[in-house]
């Protein structure tokens, strides 16, 4: 694995570097972007599938005339859930063991992937097949089943191109956004069999997987999912899928492995009715998306797998939990509508965010899982526009979070010395007992009007010193003005007590 | 650590976590507020009509007839179609199947069998009008789960009476279902689709290419 | 009716136009405007970098300076949006019940611009006259978090001589955010960027907002392009006249 920081596109989006959780520190937003920011390919692309993806979901929401009574349900059930988060886990436990399933524990992912790769060795079979599962990245799980000697098959068909490719995801729903036709005809020429003659057409591109792909389903033992939604109440687990490699997945193979983070549990059945209405909305924009397996324990002989494994993972959402404003993360349904409206992602793209969660969301969540010193440039990645919490179906309050965070990033830099001596540390501290006092704060009025002087060109400055010189490097900046708001309010009100004086008013 | 100690530990975290929520607080206590619809209020005609069009949005071909007219309507749509081989649960109501193609009845319907078939015929648990989709889980006339995956055609009947408005009338429907290992449930909206290359939706990656659903009237 | 000006740090001191225009607006309309001299900054600027600590003490004094106050107007978006959203959560966190109840009961009377204008004052036409082409670019805390609605548009449709032209994509975000035009300085610019081509295609000699935070980063990007475009508050368009011209 690499470990010097990414300079090109090609470094940002290799496999070689796992992304956040599993591989920290991780190379800071700014510098990622910087590089994202300067492919025209992925602009286009980025600026094309968002401006798309928005259109259409303002429209299938503006369909619903109880959207928002659907949202605050939506975010009441999941704060319940994770108020009571252990009571609803054992109910799981109980109902998922009572139907024929195992239910298995993971503190963190070395363990999960413990547990998984000692399942799938016990069925002595070096390939398994995978429906896509942004749970299972965050285990890197593929790489820890390939060091046993196991080949995990990516069913989705965006998975499928990124898995060829070696590249990372950049987008929670459509992963192998950033990738046009040309560039996935030319990587399944050179991957798959029988491809000389394969068109750039998306329909013939989807024909490829697909042939590719049914061989693996008919033939493969065991089967690794996620999972959207765990029913307390039934021990149910609901997938949400448009392809159909879900539905092969989970009825074909003899062994299912589902890996589900410990917040997707739901209490009762009857809040599906919320969440697969909230869900397709947000993230494909359709009604309904094509298909939705819901299951419960092992299955009937000859209709799904014969064996049935929970994986529950906690793997740092106990961390988010203990923060009790932090933990509205964990309301997340994974729909990618705040990655589609926000203005940073679109033109940055996911890779930037070197986090298995990229966007608004992966802003929230990833500092809080593996620690605000680990991710201390994402909460800053944000203008706050507030884009997102008007998207979010289950109202998490992004802005507000980020800015939680940002005080816990500065929090732990202050604890060191060289932290709180840093320049943006001390100049916050100036200025907050400069704000504090009138006297001081007109004084450094002044002061600033007698520094710009020999800097002031055209009415304004074009260079600033030191951090502030990233505002000056692309844009000119206003100077302190000639007169000061207060000192004309004190000039007028001292023209118009004393009338003899002369005065603009 | 043990698979004991493990989920100790995690449950351990959990409490700690929690410290801030009141001991003497049920979670029951956490108020839902539930005032999204639960139910529609058009009529029935209108919901049919509904559920129809909504169907025929996602590409998927609608037929309408009467109970009388269904096995030839069914017949018909397997000519429409060139289906010769035709899979179909055991237990699907007699006179629905056609005479004049290869009927393959399960149980015991390999898999290959399953991929060579032209299509599979099913009844369904209920239809939803509002998102144009039929649920199957796994009742009368409907089968195994892999009888309508496997084969390229699902041809899915539903009386009007199986259909319901909103998302939360079908769930409310499917609570029997829901909780038993031998009752799988899928809801199926049009053929599977992508939109991973560009956005563009191209329909049937895997799962049946094409899905008819034949609407009965409700007798009388 | 009395009116007390919270006017802003950044407006003191780069953007002292605005205030005039503010002033200006409000005794045409008849009121009477106060400044108190001893108002300095409502903390947004920490606040938001992270720099949480330093904000209780500037909430404190914002509530010494305005508790008294009847009505407080302020042509910022941004930091009636903080004292808004954020003053009490701040308070509550603080564990200081008193401050808690000043700010609950300070909350109500704190107004920006437009808000006051449009729906307390029940005012649309305040006289103006801007014979300009402009367009207006609505601000992402007075869109989403004050939610202001058309308050800017209705005072805009009534300045005679106005041509107003729509300006595309206008809900996106103009890349500002802060801090995060400086520690992002190229995301921040790439926003701009595109925002700046929306204000270039609408042909217009102004932009118009009803925050200079944001105007100074489309401004500074229009001025160091040499577009020929300016930014301009939407006060100092209020306060417009044919007699007097811009304040």
């Amino acid at each position: 694995m690499s470990r010097h920081a990414p300079t090109t596109r090609a470094e940002l989006m290799s496999r070689d570097v796992a992304p956040l959780p599993t591989n920290a520190p991780a190379q800071p937003f700014p510098e990622a972007a910087r590089i994202s920011l300067a492919d025209v390919q992925l602009r286009r692309n980025m600026g094309k599938v968002t401006t798309t993806i928005r259109a259409k979901r303002a429209k299938a929401v503006a369909e619903m005339p109880d959207w928002e009574a659907l949202r605050e349900a939506g975010r009441a059930i999941k704060d319940r859930t994770l108020r009571h988060l252990d009571h609803y886990l054992i109910q799981l436990e109980q109902a998922v063991t009572r139907a024929g399933g195992k239910v298995h524990w993971a503190a963190d992912a070395a363990e999960a992937n413990r547990i998984i790769a000692g399942l799938v060795q016990s069925h002595q079979t070096k390939e398994v097949v995978k429906i896509k599962s942004l749970t299972t990245d965050e285990l890197g799980l593929n790489e820890a089943l390939r060091e046993i000697g196991v080949e995990a098959f990516e069913t989705d068909l965006a998975e499928l191109i990124i898995q060829l490719a070696g590249e990372r995801s950049s987008h929670i729903l459509v992963p192998a956004i950033h990738k046009n036709r040309a560039e996935i005809r030319a990587l399944f020429r050179r991957r798959l069999a029988d491809t000389e003659n394969l068109t750039d057409e998306p329909k013939a591109l989807a024909a490829a997987a697909r042939a590719h792909l049914r061989k693996k389903f008919l033939s493969a033992k065991v089967a690794i999912s996620g999972a959207n939604f765990g029913v307390a109440e039934t021990g149910s687990i609901c997938i949400v899928e448009s392809e159909g490699n879900g539905r092969m997945c989970l009825t074909l193979p003899r062994v299912l492995i589902s890996v589900m983070g410990i917040e997707k549990v739901i209490p009762s059945w009857r809040d599906l009715e919320v969440y697969l209405q909230l869900l397709p909305r947000s993230s494909t924009a359709e009604r309904m998306n094509p298909y939705t397996s819901i299951w419960t324990g092992a299955s009937a002989p000859g209709d799904g797998p014969e064996e049935f494994h929970l994986v529950l993972l906690d793997n740092g959402r106990t961390k988010v939990l203990a923060d009790s404003f932090g933990r509205q993360a964990l309301q997340c349904i994974r729909c990618s509508a705040c990655l589609n409206v926000c203005p940073v992602y679109e033109r940055t793209g996911g890779h930037a965010y070197n986090s298995v969660y990229p966007g608004p969301i992966g802003a929230i969540l990833t500092p809080q899982l593996v620690g605000v010193h680990n991710a201390g440039s994402l909460p800053y990645a944000s203008s706050l526009c507030g884009a997102c919490y008007d998207a979010c179906p289950v109202k998490i309050n992004i802005p507000q979070v980020l800015v939680h965070l940002r005080g816990k990033v500065v929090e732990h830099k202050r604890e060191s010395l060289s932290g709180r001596l840093a320049p943006e540390a001390l100049a916050m501290k100036t200025l907050g007992k400069v704000f504090t006092s009138p006297k001081r704060f007109e004084r450094f009025q002044k002061l600033g009007r007698l520094g710009q002087r020999l800097k002031i060109h055209n009415g304004m400055i074009e260079s600033l010193p030191g951090q502030l010189g990233g505002w000056t490097a692309v844009r000119d900046v206003y100077p302190v003005a000639p007169e000061t708001f207060r000192e004309w309010w004190l000039r007028r009100s001292e023209s118009k007590t004393s009338p003899n004086r002369e005065g603009q008013s | 650590m043990s698979a004991n100690s493990a989920r100790e530990a995690v449950f351990g975290k959990i409490r700690s976590a929690l410290k801030d929520v009141p001991k003497s607080e049920q979670p029951d206590d956490v108020a839902v507020d539930r005032s999204y619809l639960t139910a529609s209020d058009e009529s029935r005609p209108e919901l049919i009509r509904q559920f129809i069009e909504r169907v025929e949005e996602y590409r998927a071909k609608v037929r309408t007839t009467s109970p009388d007219d269904l096995p030839r309507v069914i017949a018909e749509s397997c000519a429409d179609n060139g289906i010769r081989s035709l899979v179909v649960p055991a237990d699907l109501p007699d006179g629905w199947a056609p005479t004049d193609l290869t009927l393959l009845r399960e149980p015991g319907l390999s898999i290959d069998q399953l991929e060579q078939a032209g299509g599979a015929l099913t009844a369904c648990a209920v239809g939803i009008a509002q998102t144009g989709t039929v649920v199957l889980d796994a009742g009368p006339g409907q089968g195994r789960r892999a009888i309508t995956l496997l084969p390229d055609h699902h041809l899915c009947v539903i009386f009007e009476d199986q259909i319901v408005g909103l998302v939360p009338e079908a769930i409310a429907r499917l609570h029997d279902a829901a909780s038993r290992p031998d009752r799988p449930i899928t809801f199926i909206s049009g053929p599977s689709a992508t939109s991973d290359i560009e956005l563009n939706r191209v329909e049937g990656v895997h799962g049946p290419r094409r899905l008819e659903v034949i609407v009965v009237a409700s007798s009388a | 009716m009395r009116m007390s000006l919270f006017l802003t740090c950044f407006n003191d001191t780069l953007f002292p136009s605005t205030g005039r225009a503010v002033v200006a607006v409000l005794e045409r309309l008849g009121h009477r405007v106060e400044f108190l001299m001893d108002q300095t900054c409502c903390g947004q600027m920490h606040y938001n970098t992270g720099y949480q600590p330093e904000a209780l003490p500037l909430v404190r004094h914002f509530v010494r300076v305005f508790g008294d106050s009847e009505i407080i107007v302020s042509p910022s978006a941004s930091c009636v949006g903080m004292v808004h959203d954020f003053y009490p959560k701040i308070a509550a966190e603080s564990g200081d019940e008193g401050l808690q109840r000043a700010i609950a009961d300070l909350i109500p009377r704190v107004f920006e611009l437009t808000t006051l204008l449009v729906n307390k004052l029940g005012v649309e036409d305040v006289g103006a006259y801007f014979p300009h082409r402009a367009t207006y670019h609505p601000t992402c805390h007075s869109l989403r978090a004050l939610r202001v609605g058309d308050a800017p548009m209705r005072l805009l449709r009534k300045v005679r001589g106005l041509d107003l032209v729509d300006l595309p994509s206008a809900d996106e975000c103009c890349g500002f955010g802060g801090t995060f035009s400086v520690k992002n300085a190229d995301t921040s610019i790439a926003m701009l960027s595109d925002k700046n081509r929306c204000i270039l295609d609408t042909g217009a000699e102004y932009c118009v907002a009803v925050d200079n935070s944001c105007l100074m980063h489309i401004g500074g990007g229009l001025h160091r392009q040499r577009a020929g475009v300016e930014p301009i508050h939407l006060a100092e368009v209020l306060a417009a006249t044919e007699e007097g011209g811009r304040p």
